[in-house]
């Protein structure tokens, strides 16, 4: 990665074009929260950046990030934010306001759009957000571009003093493509003292500076090297691509052979849009094929382009239903599309058996303790006299939602959402609600955002009981330090912050219980859920992965057969039906419980919970 | 450079989160990256967490720059590390070209376990994937790797085996080399067993 090696060709991913393209803009700062699919990219710049003498930091939240950025320009330094698209919702107003103040050393954002929801509760479009604000956007259709786009993107970020947008979709920072590397700097980029007189303050009558800016940039798209055209000179046929498109579309033209009538136009200047070059391709035109991620926002814009110039086109994509609405493109979407557009035809393939094949849900890693605390938490709200109301939040416990955590959760919104949720239900067992309410967040959720809420749920004392699963790490996007850890991105330890104390600091009671401990957790849960008040309980055990990454299996878990009584035992299956751990199977030859020696990480709580004793821990002491 | 057979050479390579699908595809793009191909590798994972079912597409072309997902039906080799999963990405992306190099030891996804989904029949499963394609080659990964001391080292056992397809772009040596470049120490020596094993796997069937 830091390798001063112009011209070399290397694989890289779409995250780690990013982290090589920063480094050959000479960047001075960095900040992010993790979010998929870009989460990997700070953990990147974190490990380098003492090497290039830059600093960088996963932020409590996207909010700290982003503002810290645009801290850190004020000093002309070139700062860089990396968020996924909920994140720079979250940031919105850091955004709203820095656009129309503008910046003074360049800064970009980065943020990863996930279409299709792959590792996400929601397929929201971030260009929205540029459009809003008023700041220029770049889409990479490649991961050269995406390195190539870093530098760019902070080169006129100085020229017009606006921050700049690099938008990626989960295709570009999951998947890996040829890059050719440039030049690294000697040093990073030159900083300068804040002067008295310097101003990066937001007032409303900045806005006009900033809608210049906005002029300004769309004559510069005009000639920007990542817009490109192919085809013929004057086809009646032209797909206009942004993002992942143009390579989809550029291979579905080949495919269906209709490379000699059709033009592919890519714009890798999302916003604002080159209305001259637009218009000049839309001449002559008939029907137009946009292919974009998310929403139609391209679509509608080109649209109103030609609709404010007379033109009579068609248009199709997104919207008109050529391409899904909901989902990401792909190739065979893009292929009838552009099958659709022409009339083209592809060679009809033999078609496999139509039998659906089973799916596989999601599950809680074998080991993993939020599986211990829904199967508890769940059994001491059964035994209420009402069912309980649980609020969820975002983090891996989102699958408690699911199967894997026996359908805990009632509500689930945004992240760190659950505890204001759950204050409002705690306020109304004042006026007659009469159920248990339970909040759940994760340890880094609680650092991002719950702590508002719990000043809020506590100054006002609402009824209710937050559990705080704290498996020390950001288990869901892969492992990165927050305030409790004890680490920096840059690998320095710091005195780790005690949750605990943090709670107690604002005056409310705050418990420990082990996941683990099935009989004693029960108990403090019951207990807990009969106090009134504002209650924190902190549920303590390491996330499984990191216990596995960190030691060989430090136990054996085994099912004794000759004590396993099978279907016959009146248990119903519980280890591998109720319990539902990945490393509970089944044995279906000997209809006997067995446990799978590849996914058993040794936590031995299914141990505790067999009727029969069967299940034997071997080796040291059980978790 | 050698020509390749098919252009762009397209590798689908399935199993379900935490079986090191990222690594294998990785392994494979950078040794064709190396040998001055154009690569380009689309990843799916289960959610960023485990136990969904994930996938890479590894494409590999003389000069065209591609896009990182495979049409479907335009498969030419399929790694497989679980059979369901193998099935299920064979049904979408295998032609009348394809091999297949898979695991034919099952992952039973939780509702299974619990009672509420009914994994296909074994024989009937592999039939179909068999059915499906030019060749299928089963081989037991999971099982050498624990044979050799760590479950984990499946994926580099099935690597093995897959060099040993008739078209495989890789040859047994290329990935030997890949591997000592990648890891050190036990960890090393580990996956040498595990791939040299995994070699020997498909070389036994066809003899």
């Amino acid at each position: 990665m830091t390798a001063n090696a112009p011209g070399q060709v290397c694989l890289m991913q779409g995250n780690e074009a990013i982290v090589r393209g920063a480094l050959e803009a000479g960047i001075n700062f960095a900040a992010s929260y993790p979010g998929s699919p870009s989460s990997q990219v700070l953990g990147m710049l974190g490990k380098v950046a003492k090497e290039r003498n830059f600093y960088a930091e996963w932020s409590t939240n996207e909010t700290c990030a982003m503002e810290a950025c645009i801290g850190a320009s004020l000093a002309n330094a070139r700062a860089l934010c990396i968020v996924k698209q909920n994140g720079l919702l979250f940031a919105a107003d850091a955004i709203h306001c820095g656009a129309q103040h503008g910046v003074k050393g360049g800064m970009v954002i980065v943020t990863s759009d996930d279409p299709s929801a792959h590792s996400s509760t929601n397929e929201f479009d971030s260009r929205y957000q540029a459009m809003s604000a008023n700041i220029p956007m770049l889409e990479p259709t490649s991961m050269q571009e995406t390195k190539d786009m870093v530098p760019y993107a902070f080169e006129l970020s100085e020229r017009t003093h606006q921050m700049v947008i690099i938008r990626l979709t989960t295709r570009v920072c999951h998947g890996r493509g040829n890059v050719v590397l440039g030049a690294l700097p000697e040093k990073p980029h030159q900083m300068k003292q804040v002067g008295e007189w310097d101003r990066m303050v937001c007032v409303s009558y900045l806005r006009s500076a900033m809608l210049q800016k906005m002029d300004m940039l769309r004559q510069e798209f005009e000639n920007c090297p990542y817009n490109h055209y192919v085809g013929p000179d004057h086809p009646k046929e032209l797909v206009v691509a942004g993002g992942t498109g143009r390579l989809y579309g550029q291979e579905a033209i080949r495919r269906l052979d209709v490379g000699d009538r059709v033009g592919l136009l890519s714009l890798g200047t999302i916003w604002p849009l080159p209305e001259k070059t637009i218009l000049r391709h839309l001449e002559g035109v008939e029907k137009v094929l946009t292919l974009e991620e998310v929403d139609p926002v391209l679509e509608r814009n080109l649209q109103a382009i030609a609709g404010s110039h007379q033109m009579k086109i068609v248009f199709s994509g997104r919207e008109d239903g050529a391409l899904p609405k909901i989902g990401e493109l792909d190739p065979d979407n893009v292929a009838q599309a552009i099958s659709l557009l022409t009339g083209a035809k592809l060679p009809e393939k033999k078609i496999a058996s139509q039998e659906p094949l089973i799916e596989r849900e999601l599950t809680f890693c074998a080991g993993c303790p939020h599986r211990a605390t829904f199967h508890i938490l769940k059994k001491v709200l059964r035994q209420e006299k009402h069912p309980g109301a649980v609020i969820g939040d975002i983090g891996c416990y989102i699958m408690s939602g699911q199967a894997a955590g026996q359908y805990a959760f009632q509500a689930c919104n945004c992240m760190g959402s659950g505890i204001n949720l759950a204050e409002a239900l705690g306020q109304l067992t004042h006026y007659g609600l009469d159920q248990k309410v339970v909040t759940v967040c994760g340890d880094s959720t609680f650092f991002h955002t719950i702590l508002p809420g719990l000043v809020n749920a506590t100054y006002h004392n609402a009824n209710m009981l937050l559990m705080v699963l704290d498996n020390s790490a950001t288990a869901m996007t892969g492992f990165q330090p927050h305030p409790a850890t004890g680490i920096t991105a840059m690998g320095d330890q710091v005195p780790a912050m005690d949750i605990q104390k943090i709670v107690e600091g604002i005056g409310c009671k705050a418990e420990i219980a082990d996941p683990f401990d099935v009989k004693e957790t029960e108990k403090t849960i019951r207990r807990l859920l009969n106090t009134p008040g504002m209650n924190v309980l902190i549920m303590r055990q390491p996330c499984a992965t990191l216990m596995t990454k960190k030691k060989k299996r430090p136990v054996r878990v085994y099912v004794d057969q000759n004590v396993c009584l099978g279907d016959g035992c009146g248990c119903d299956k519980y280890c591998s039906r109720v319990w539902g751990c990945p490393g509970n199977t089944w044995d279906f030859k000997n209809n006997k419980a067995y446990i799978d020696p590849v996914t058993c990480v040794g936590c031995g709580v299914c141990a505790k919970l067999c009727p029969s004793g069967a299940i034997k821990v071997e080796g040291g002491e059980e978790a | 450079m050698k020509k390749l057979k098919f252009d762009p050479l397209n590798i689908v390579i399935c199993g379900i989160g935490g079986q090191g699908n990222v690594l294998a595809s990785e392994v494979v793009g950078s040794a064709m990256t190396d040998r001055g191909y154009r690569v380009a590798i689309g990843e799916t994972y289960g959610a960023s967490q485990r136990g969904g079912s994930v996938m890479s597409h590894v494409r590999v072309s003389e000069d065209q720059e591609l896009s990182v997902l495979i049409p479907s039906g335009e498969a030419h080799m399929i790694i497989g590390f679980e059979p369901l999963e193998t099935l299920r990405m064979t049904r979408k992306y295998a032609g009348p070209n394809t091999t297949i190099v898979y695991d034919p030891r099952p992952v039973y996804p939780l509702g299974v376990l619990q009672g509420i989904q009914q994994y296909p029949d074994q024989e009937a499963l592999m039939a179909e994937i068999e059915s499906l394609s030019a060749a299928a080659y089963p081989v037991p990964a999971a099982d050498i790797a624990m044979e050799v001391g760590d479950s984990r080292a499946a994926n580099i056992a099935l690597l093995g085996a897959f060099t040993q397809l008739p078209d495989a772009p890789l040859s047994r040596e290329d990935l030997e080399k890949i591997l000592t470049q990648r890891f050190k120490g036990a960890v090393l020596e580990l996956n040498q067993k595990a791939f040299t094993k995994g070699c020997a796997a498909v070389n036994k069937k066809e003899a």
